[in-house]
């Protein structure tokens, strides 16, 4: 059965795992997330769930029709709602809670979070460009990304690599090991690092299902 | 930061072992797996590097292996440890002994502690 967990990244640590080994862990604490919505073929032209995590602080927060949206799930609201596609004839429905008993120690999972801001980030930091050398007579000149075009076509082409903003992309990292589990504190720790700051929402599957 | 962050980690902390101190010499029986054959394996010098992180806490022991001087870095809190020995405790006055790589035969040494 496919699964899928929504989930605060706490940060990372390290771990000694069955061999005795220190391994390098991030702490996911996960679930329990509600399924609140089930969208079939037949009503919304393909097949997935709704699923919900976290308190919301003030309800008032809550556009009207959300609360209906909830309401009609009988669920309390939650902070975060995220869909996941799920086979026809999954057993899920709405209602159902998912905790992080659906995963065990060693299963590979798919991690997607949204990377950390940089801000306005140079060519360098951004695009990978070497930069220009700091001696050989070079001045004022160190972290540019030199020349953005020739006299013709006359214009930059499109696509041109430059300076602008970086970071918060939405990132999904794949076949991370699961090293361990803990149903009743609910977390998750994950064998490398995950996408994201720390404190900030992942959405953990698992791979391949 | 997060309580639960280091909830598992620290659960693993070593909670058995006589403290010892840079200058120190030690006796560190490690357990090594060969296939499924258990053994144990001391080594012996002295503690030139205590780097504390929490579970990720390391030390380094040095000591005069036929003349060629050899490093080894252990994870304190690694259950492949099984027993640490203080032999003798050593009165230096910096917390990195890096220095001992420069020196060598009598000069090497490390005074002992006198207990008080």
């Amino acid at each position: 059965m496919s699964c899928a967990i929504i989930g605060k990244k706490l940060g990372m640590t390290q771990i000694f795992d069955h061999r005795g080994y220190l391994v390098p862990v991030t702490v996911v604490q996960a679930g329990p997330c509600t399924v609140v919505q089930r969208k079939t073929k037949e009503n919304d032209g393909y097949s997935a769930i709704q699923i919900g995590y976290g308190k919301t602080g003030r309800s008032k927060r809550n556009s009207k029709p959300l609360k209906g949206h909830y309401q009609a799930a009988g669920i309390d609201p939650t902070r975060i709602l995220k869909e996941v596609r799920i086979a026809e004839d999954s057993e899920y429905k709405v209602g159902d809670t998912i905790t992080v008993e659906r995963f065990k120690a060693s299963d590979r999972v798919t991690v997607v979070g949204y990377t950390k801001g940089r801000g306005f980030a140079g060519v360098i930091k951004r695009h990978g460009f070497p930069g220009k050398d700091a001696g050989h007579g070079s001045h004022e000149y160190f972290r540019h990304g030199g020349s953005i075009g020739c006299r013709t076509p006359k214009h930059t082409i499109k696509g041109m690599r430059m300076p602008g903003r970086m970071g918060t992309n939405r990132v999904t990292t794949r076949n991370l090991r699961v090293i361990m589990i803990d149903p009743e504190k609910n977390l998750i720790l994950i064998q490398g690092a995950v996408p994201g700051w720390n404190n900030g929402f992942v959405m953990v599957q698992k791979t391949n299902e | 930061m997060n309580p639960l962050l280091e909830h598992h980690s620290s659960k693993q902390c070593r909670q058995d072992v006589t403290e010892f101190e840079p200058g120190d010499r030690v006796k560190i029986w490690t357990i090594i797996r060969e296939g499924d054959r258990e053994r144990i394996q001391p080594f012996e010098g002295d503690v030139i590097r205590i780097r504390r992180r929490g579970i990720g806490t390391s030390f380094t022991v040095r000591k005069i292996s036929y003349g060629v001087g050899v490093e080894r870095v252990f994870a304190y809190n690694s259950p492949l440890i099984s027993k640490i020995e203080v032999l003798r405790k050593g009165r230096v006055r910096r917390a990195k002994l890096y220095y001992l790589r420069q020196l060598s035969g009598k000069n090497a040494r490390i005074r002992e502690k006198r207990l008080t």
